[in-house]
């Protein structure tokens, strides 16, 4: 499978670096190795969800017991928890770390991804949260950081969009 | 029975758990007998105050966490049954209040009302203990039942769809802010047992 260990890799210690002790996720393609390392990881909590949403609602309780959580989740997991974030995080003011696979974007060959990679940025946009992409290795630690930084700045949710460059090697 | 009734026998016991609340009439009502910092009231995500008491509850597992839901609510995420089903919280006690209507707004009837049944629900998504009640006796009884058990509850108690807006109560908004009652709440879980 062509997706990058060495990122993923990356990805998760940068989120463990950062203080994350607690992931939710729903298994999607470019999450498998990231969620394996979480599975591993003894020191991590990892919920397996049956529906996004509920990673809302498991991070807000995380958080109110003083404990920095991540979401792992695909854009249409994202699509499918904008109730939760908006009448839960937002209303609620919890810092959220949001890191989505960001599917349907060019070189995306399933047919079936190509509606949601057409909307993400713009759902974000329209809800007024902030995010960034990340393409390279180099950027993976500081944008964590910075992400959460501003998640807890602001008491809101945040956004990081994991990118086919990152994520998906060329077989 | 009365959730009012329901929630006042159970309103000591309260005061050494942590307790989220949907919102609506739970909310209210639990308010007017008193709101403690050990409250939280999720006054909308309808569906997820169950995912918020198992978030409390895999960080903080030393701790009795109650979630008062309600049959709309949990309705609206079934599969949160299957992931508490699935990590079993041991000292989680999720009680649904299940007047088989969506009381705030105009009592449309659910599908609790034409036979699903949420207790088998929970049952048949892994919750190693449930319960369903129909009286303040049998409902204090099981509450006080579960937190003894060690082991995940889901009490299903069939309550009245009635509700009375208490004093100082506009409906269903109380004089409690949200965010004073969510920021009040995350400084008591953290402050909680760091002594």
């Amino acid at each position: 499978m062509p997706v990058s260990v060495d990122s993923s890799q990356i990805i998760y210690d940068s989120l463990r670096a950062n203080g994350v002790r607690l992931v939710s996720a729903l298994p999607e393609t470019w999450l498998v190795h990231l969620i394996r390392m979480a599975e591993e990881d003894p020191e991590m909590i990892l919920v397996r969800l049956a529906k996004e949403e509920e990673g809302v609602g498991i991070s807000a309780g995380a958080h109110f017991t003083g404990t920095k959580s991540a979401m792992l989740m695909q854009n249409h997991g994202f699509l499918a928890s904008i109730n939760g974030i908006v009448s839960g995080a937002q209303l609620f003011r919890i810092p959220l770390l949001m890191v989505i696979s960001d599917r349907g974007s060019f070189g995306e060959a399933d047919p079936w991804q190509t509606e949601g990679g057409l909307v993400t940025e713009h759902v974000l946009d329209a809800l007024r949260i902030p995010f960034d992409r990340i393409e390279t290795r180099e950027a993976c630690a500081r944008q964590i950081g910075k992400a959460l930084t501003l998640a807890y700045a602001s008491n809101r949710p945040v956004a990081l969009l994991l990118g086919r460059d990152l994520m998906w090697e060329a077989a | 029975m009365r959730r009012l009734d329901a929630l006042a026998a159970i309103y000591a016991d309260l005061e050494e758990c942590i307790v989220v609340t949907i919102m609506g009439a739970v909310a209210a009502e639990l308010q007017s007998l008193g709101h403690r910092q050990n409250h939280f009231y999720l006054q909308h995500a309808m569906g997820l105050a169950s995912s918020i008491g198992l978030g409390i509850a895999l960080c903080r597992p030393e701790l009795d966490v109650v979630v008062l839901d309600g049959d709309g609510s949990v309705l609206m995420n079934m599969g949160g049954l299957s992931t508490l089903g699935r990590y079993r919280p041991q000292r989680l006690t999720h009680v649904i209040f299940d007047n088989e209507s969506l009381l705030s707004v105009g009592g449309f009837p659910t599908a609790t009302s034409t036979g699903a049944d949420l207790a088998g629900v929970a049952a048949a998504a892994g919750v190693p203990r449930t319960a369903r009640v129909d009286t303040v006796e049998d409902f204090a009884a099981a509450f006080r039942a579960a937190r003894t058990a060690d082991e995940l509850t889901t009490i299903v108690a069939k309550v009245d769809a009635h509700y009375e807006p208490p004093s100082n109560t506009k409906g269903f908004v109380t004089e409690l802010g949200l965010l004073e009652n969510r920021f009040q709440f995350a400084r008591y879980l953290q402050t909680l047992g760091a002594d």
